[in-house]
Parts: structure tokens; C-alpha cells; sequence
């Protein structure tokens, strides 16, 4: 299990940040990503990896509106 | 989270230059048109970004007059917004009404408007007495005509008094001419009208984008949510475009004044033109933010490629998109009007940009439309847009997602004058009003307003043009509706007043607000009513959980107005600071505020101005206008806690198929936030539980917003706040305040 901005998901082996977002279906263009605290790149979302137990933040800009 | 992929070759091959011309009557209109007053002045430029004088038009007395531009003006009121504000305040009266002969419209372009060099900075802002919500109502707008207005050497235009015959106010900042002159009979409907006047006052083909008009249309003549159209002419496409002042019926107080039009006629535009203090600082600023643009848009917004309708997806799959008047958040057939459709269907081989030196040229055109109904029908024409807001307020809120039926919808509000977001949330409430039964075919006059029903949805536009049926009624808007519902007996009060999407008499903009507190104090505690460009907190307080308390809620409703507040009154654009961001823009300090770009506002205010200020400083600024602006309403008789008050559906949900579609999450937070067990309660009783919770909820975010903001809990501000931004020198504010203190 992970928490993903301050909501439970279901963890799996060799998870990615790409995984997470899929899962949590966020879609928008411009996130800020933060795995136990560290920022993660946009170039590595496709392979960075996030352990079983981690809390992930992912700051949506404001954009639109 | 995904990128859409743009394919070339899905572009529909539409000739963009081909159109339906209206210049047939040109010689006939010419020779119709009577002088009633003309005066000679001296055209000036700007010195740091100021010509030090605004112009005056009684347009019923033919009083034109120069008035200079105090040191006081410039420093309280900045321009623009701030501008319009200080003028309208010494026109009216706590009695005036948008109708009366004292109220006026202000045009304003701001110290920094005319920029050439960094993106969205052709902005003017128009106020106005509002005819829906009877205290000033601003309209940020694009095109050419504030911008031009200044290079002829006004800082704002100030319209007053009401003709008895349609009148035409020319300003010739070449040749140093203004004229009022009588218009004859003609055309009245922008896109006609705006063709018609760009060529009769252009001296020659050259001279056709140094000329800007301002006109509305027939449906402002009979509603009361008529819009302004502002000009600007498309060399590529060879034809007048328009950007629109919409919100809260400024081109109903216009046609009311018997204006068919203004019409400016600049110099040519150079990168000069406002005498910048520091033309260098300048220069290297727009080069950095326009490589930002060219290397970062194309991974992030693409708003160059798509324009603010990319967001339309993106709303839908947070489950945020207004569907069936704001009841439901997405749709199964938004793929229908998403930004795939749109990139395809817009022409792309042109470069857009609704002034010189935007790179982010987002005005998005989609040409070789032919309409299908209406006074124009068969007609080809160029529809701007449609922007987001367009296409979720007359697509999905409505629940039309046919995308031609889409742009005649866009097309036919924009030539008729009336506000795409207003219509498009009035409709959705006389659809859901058909639907239970609140509405039916003999009050509509035989109009079926079935979810989705685009023909019938047309035809009440049209009606609302001829000032006929149905479509004259709806005109009226969500709140006049509401009550003519309720007078008539057609329905539940408490049911009509929870699903009239309006605030202060003006609607709703589209976005579903009910699962974030934040962005229902964004919309509701607004001054001119609830429109998105005060404060946008969905992402941040529903999504991201940044805002986790009461407290850190009323800091965004805070800074995020105020930081906003200041782009009306310089003359930007909202769009350049947050829909594109630097690279390195997540390693910074608060990167929702994106520091860098909030850094080159700082120092393109200071280049232009020679005044030197800090990010502090800049809300300072704001927030003196802001709050000016408060009193401004309560000196009109709203602007405290009351007008505050934001229907249920913007808090919750109202009826018994919205809890369902959301049970889960409902279910959840009775547990949760209520500590209760949601098992074996009925439906109603579950939605009683959460509007108990989401009412007090949101009253308390008052109780904090106001505070942070220097106000008493009644929403007046402090004779404290006022001292602390300067305010108290002026008597007649601190006069208005002290009677609510």
C-alpha cells in the first residue's frame, strides 16, 4: 500500500511513478511529483520506481481557469 | 498522464482565407452617417506607459472632454480595472441604476498594455454598472482597441449619458479627430458590423490593423447579459476577429446607451510605443519567456496548438467538468468536443494571437464554418474558438456534444453580443428546469429543452435576438428566472433557487465547485460575482490537498485574487503566468505561484514605469483596488455577508441522482468528517446530513476568508484595512464603511 496525496493506493512489484499516475488517472500536464520527498523528474516518471510503504505527492498546477 | 499526440494530417483541409463579406452596404453606411459633433485634440504616445490624460464622451449631451490623470489616480488605482473603478465611483450615485443616464462604461487599458514584447499583454478592462447583479461589474478583453486607444493618447475612455438615436464615437489618434456621428440604419450584430466600420474607417488596406471596433449585437438589445466585442484584424486570414468583454451584460448598458459602435483608428504599432523607463529589461525578459514557450508548451499545455480548450479532457477525467447544469462531472461523450476534436477542426497552417508579440497565441480560429440557421444561415463564416469555457458551458453543460452545433452556438452568441459563459449556464438551468417539469412546452413556447436539444437551444438564441418568446425571458438570466419561476408557481422555491447556478445575479462559470470548499469561497466570495479569474483552488485544495485547513484555504482566497486583481490592472493576460511554466519550475518555492513569472511581472511593471516594486508591493497594489472595489458594492447596497451566499448545488449535492452518481465518496465522508454511520439512512436523509455539514462548512471558510482579508464577519472592511492600504484618504469610502461598522 502507498499513499498517494494523502489517499491509500494499492502497491505492486515494480512500481513507477507512471503506474501511479495511471492508476490515480491524473492526467494534467504540468505536475510536480515527490516520492518520500524527492522530486522526481518528468524524463524519469517512466522509471523511477516507488517502494511499498511510500507517500506520494502530486501537485497539480493551477493552469486553466 | 497523458500527452495528446497532434497529427498534421488529421487537419481538416479548410481554407482559412475564404468567408462570406459584408461590405456590400459599405458605400450606403458611409454616406448615411451624420456628424453631430467633432473635435479637434493632439494625439500623444505614452511616457512609461502613461499618457497622463483619459477621455471623456457624454454621447446625449456631446460633451467630449479631456481629464488629466492624477499622481493620486496612478499611484491607488494603477490603471485598467483600478482606472474604471475611480471613474465609475465619481460618475454614480448609491441610487444609480445600470439603465440611468449617469452610469458609464469605462475602457481602461493599464500602464503595461501594448507591450510588444512578452506575451498577453493587449488587455483592457471594461466596468460597468451590471444589469444583472447592479454593482460594478469588470470584463478583462483582448483585441486591438484598448491598446490602440492608448497609442492615441488616452489612458481610459469614458462613456456617459444615453443617445436618442444610435451613435458611432470615432477616435482618430492619427489625424487627431474625435466625432460622434449619428449611424444610420444598418447592420447592428458584431461580426457584420465590425467588417463593415474596420474598412469604412481604414484609409486603405495597409491602415485595416491599425483600426479597432467595439460593438455588441441584437441580443443585447433584448437581454440582460450583452456582451462587447472588441476587434482586431487577422492579416494572415484578411478578415476582423473579435475577443469578448462578457461577463455581467456591459453590451446590454451599451445598446442601452444607443452605441452601435466605437471605432479608433491608431498609429502603427511599434515596440516603442509606450516609452518603456527600461526598454533593455523588457527586451530580455520576453526573449526568455518566449523560448520558455517555444521548448516548454509543446510537453505541457499546447496551448499554441489548442488553445484553453485543452483543458476540457483533462476536466472530464478529474471527474470536474459541468455536466446537465453542473449536476454531474464528466460524460461519456466529451471525446466528441475534447481538444483531439478541436486541434483538427481549428486551422492550423496560421499562426494566432489576439495582440502583437503573444507567443502563446492561443485565440484559436476554426474557419469555412457554414451556418445552419438563423439570419445568417448559409453563410461561411470564422468562429473564435471555442475556448473551454464555450465548450463546456453550451457543450457539456447542456448536454450538447455535436461540435458543429457547438460553433453556430458560439458564432451566433458572439455576433449577438451576449456572454457564451452566461448563456451557457442560463440554459443549462432551463434545461434542468424542463426536465423536472419546472419548465414545459407551453411556458417555453413550443421550445423542447431536452438535455442536448441544440436545435432548440439555437432557436431560443434566436428568439432572444428578436426580443421574442422564451428566448426574451431567458434573457433575463438565472436569478431574474428564478424569481419569475417562483412568482408564477412553476416549481419548488427551494428546488429553483439550489439549481440556479448564479451569485450576485451573475452565473456561474464552468467548473463544478461542489468537492472543493476552496473553490467554492473562489467563486462565491468574489466581488463582481463568481467567474474563474479571482481564484482557480480546485486542483490545489481537491486533488493535491494543499490546502488542508480553514486557515490555509482563506490564504490562497487571499493571495490568488489579489495576485490576479493585478494583471486587470496593468493590461495582461492571465493565460502567460500559469499555463506555461519554466523547466525548472518544481524545484522552486511555491511553484503554484510560479515564482519566475511572478518575478518578470515585477520587472516589466518597473521597466515600463520607472517605479520600482516588489512582489509584495504588487499585492499591495491590488489590494487597494480590491477592497476599494468591496465598498464600491456596499455603497451600492450589496457587497456584505449576505450577497456572499452561494446556491446549494455549487456546495452539494442538491438532488437524489447526484448523491448516487457520487454515493461512495458521500457515503465516505458521512463517516469521516461526520463521525456517523451512513448504513441503513435513506437517501435524503444522507443529503440532509451533508448540506447541514457542507452549509456550515462553507460559512465558516466566510468567517476565515474575511478575516484574512481585514474585514468584519459582515464581509465590510476595517477602518484598520482601509488605513493600512491607503484608503482613508478618501472620505467617501470611510464614510460608506463607518455605517456597517
Amino acid at each position: 500500500m502507498i499513499v498517494v496525496n494523502e489517499e491509500p493506493l494499492d502497491w505492486h512489484e515494480g512500481m513507477t511513478v507512471r503506474d501511479v499516475l495511471r492508476a490515480k488517472n491524473y492526467r494534467f500536464p504540468m505536475l510536480i511529483i515527490h516520492v518520500d520527498g524527492l522530486l522526481i523528474p518528468k524524463p524519469d516518471y517512466d522509471t523511477a520506481s516507488v517502494p511499498d510503504g511510500a507517500v506520494v505527492q502530486v501537485i497539480h498546477l493551477i493552469s486553466g481557469g | 498522464m497523458s500527452q495528446l499526440v497532434f497529427d498534421p494530417s488529421k487537419v481538416m483541409p479548410i481554407d482559412y482565407t475564404k468567408r462570406t463579406e459584408y461590405l456590400d452596404g459599405l458605400e450606403a453606411f458611409k454616406a448615411g452617417r451624420r456628424v453631430l459633433k467633432e473635435i479637434a485634440y493632439t494625439p500623444s504616445l505614452p511616457d512609461k506607459g502613461y499618457n497622463n490624460r483619459t477621455l471623456y464622451v457624454n454621447v446625449d449631451s456631446l460633451e467630449i472632454t479631456e481629464k488629466p490623470v492624477t499622481q493620486q489616480m496612478k499611484d491607488v488605482f494603477i490603471g485598467g480595472r483600478g482606472f474604471g473603478l475611480y471613474h465609475l465611483w465619481n460618475a454614480v450615485k448609491p441610487t444609480t441604476r445600470w439603465n440611468d443616464p449617469e452610469n458609464e462604461i469605462i475602457i481602461s487599458p493599464g500602464p503595461v498594455c501594448g507591450m510588444t514584447q512578452y506575451a498577453g499583454t493587449g488587455k483592457s478592462l471594461v466596468v460597468s454598472l451590471s444589469p444583472q447583479t447592479d454593482i460594478p461589474i469588470d470584463s478583462n478583453v483582448g483585441g486591438f482597441f484598448g491598446p490602440l486607444l492608448k497609442f492615441s493618447g488616452f489612458d481610459a475612455l469614458e462613456l456617459q449619458g444615453k443617445a436618442d438615436r444610435d451613435v458611432i464615437l470615432f477616435i482618430d489618434g492619427v489625424k487627431g479627430i474625435i466625432r460622434v456621428e449619428e449611424a444610420p440604419a444598418g447592420p447592428v450584430d458584431s461580426h457584420v458590423l465590425g467588417e463593415l466600420l474596420t474598412h469604412l474607417y481604414a484609409e486603405n488596406e495597409a491602415d485595416l490593423p491599425n483600426v479597432s471596433v467595439v460593438t455588441s449585437g441584437a441580443a443585447a438589445e433584448h437581454s440582460l447579459i450583452g456582451m462587447l466585442n472588441f476587434s482586431f484584424y487577422d492579416r494572415r486570414r484578411g478578415c476582423v476577429r473579435f475577443k469578448q468583454a462578457g461577463r455581467g451584460g456591459i453590451g446590454t448598458v451599451f445598446r442601452n446607451k444607443h452605441i452601435r459602435a466605437l471605432v479608433v483608428r491608431g498609429p502603427k504599432v511599434a515596440g516603442d510605443l509606450n516609452h518603456p523607463a527600461d526598454p533593455e529589461t523588457i527586451a530580455k525578459t520576453g526573449v526568455k519567456y518566449h523560448k520558455e514557450i517555444r521548448e516548454q508548451d509543446p510537453h505541457q499545455c499546447m496551448m499554441r496548438r489548442n488553445g484553453t480548450a485543452h483543458i476540457v479532457e483533462i476536466m472530464n477525467a478529474y471527474d470536474l467538468l459541468p455536466v446537465h447544469n453542473f449536476q454531474f462531472g464528466s460524460h461519456p461523450d466529451t471525446h466528441k468536443i475534447d481538444s483531439s476534436y478541436w486541434q483538427q477542426r481549428c486551422t492550423q497552417a496560421t499562426v494566432d494571437g489576439c495582440w502583437y508579440g503573444c507567443s502563446m497565441a492561443c485565440a484559436k480560429g476554426a474557419d469555412g464554418v457554414v451556418l445552419k440557421t438563423g439570419p445568417y444561415q448559409g453563410h461561411m463564416v470564422t468562429v473564435d474558438g471555442p475556448e473551454y469555457e464555450n465548450a463546456a458551458g453550451l457543450g457539456s453543460n447542456c448536454g450538447v456534444f455535436d461540435p458543429d452545433a457547438l460553433l453556430e452556438l458560439n458564432f451566433y452568441c458572439d455576433t449577438y453580443g451576449i456572454c457564451t459563459i452566461t448563456y451557457g449556464t442560463l440554459t443549462a438551468f432551463v434545461m434542468e428546469c424542463y426536465q423536472r417539469g419546472i419548465l414545459n412546452l407551453e411556458r417555453t413556447g413550443g421550445l423542447d429543452l431536452t438535455w442536448g436539444n441544440f436545435a432548440a437551444d439555437l432557436e431560443m438564441m434566436h428568439q432572444m435576438a428578436r426580443g421574442e418568446g422564451f428566448g426574451k425571458i431567458a434573457g433575463m438570466g438565472v436569478k431574474k428566472m428564478k424569481e419569475h419561476f417562483i412568482r408564477n408557481g412553476w416549481g419548488d422555491p427551494q428546488l429553483i433557487n439550489d439549481i440556479g447556478m448564479e451569485n450576485k445575479g451573475l452565473e456561474y462559470s464552468q467548473y463544478m465547485s461542489k468537492e472543493s470548499l476552496a473553490q467554492q469561497g473562489g467563486y462565491a466570495l468574489t466581488n463582481k460575482g463568481p467567474q474563474h479569474d479571482e481564484a482557480w483552488l480546485i486542483f490545489m485544495d481537491m486533488v493535491n490537498k494543499q490546502l488542508p485547513t480553514f486557515e490555509a484555504k482563506a490564504e490562497a482566497l487571499y493571495y490568488f485574487p489579489l495576485f490576479r486583481t493585478w494583471f486587470g490592472l496593468n493590461g495582461f493576460c492571465k493565460l502567460p503566468w500559469n499555463d506555461v511554466v519554466p523547466a525548472d519550475n518544481s524545484s522552486q518555492p511555491e511553484p503554484q505561484k510560479v515564482p519566475e513569472h511572478v518575478q518578470n511581472y515585477v520587472d516589466l511593471f518597473t521597466a515600463t514605469t520607472g517605479i520600482q516594486i516588489t512582489k509584495e508591493d504588487l499585492i499591495m497594489q491590488s489590494a487597494r483596488v480590491y477592497n476599494f472595489q468591496r465598498v464600491f458594492n456596499i455603497r451600492m447596497g450589496k457587497g456584505l455577508r449576505l450577497h456572499d451566499a452561494a446556491p446549494y448545488r455549487s456546495l452539494g449535492p442538491v438532488t437524489r441522482e447526484e448523491y448516487e452518481s457520487r454515493a461512495e465518496r458521500y457515503d465516505k465522508q458521512i463517516i469521516d468528517e461526520l463521525g456517523l454511520d451512513p448504513a441503513g439512512k435513506s437517501t435524503e436523509e444522507k443529503m440532509a446530513l451533508h448540506r447541514t455539514w457542507r452549509t456550515g462548512r462553507f460559512s465558516k471558510l466566510m468567517d476565515s476568508v474575511y478575516t484574512r482579508r481585514g474585514w468584519t464577519l459582515d464581509g465590510v472592511p476595517t477602518l484598520a484595512r482601509l488605513q493600512e492600504l491607503g484608503l482613508d484618504a478618501f472620505p467617501e469610502v470611510v464614510a460608506v464603511v463607518k455605517q456597517h461598522l
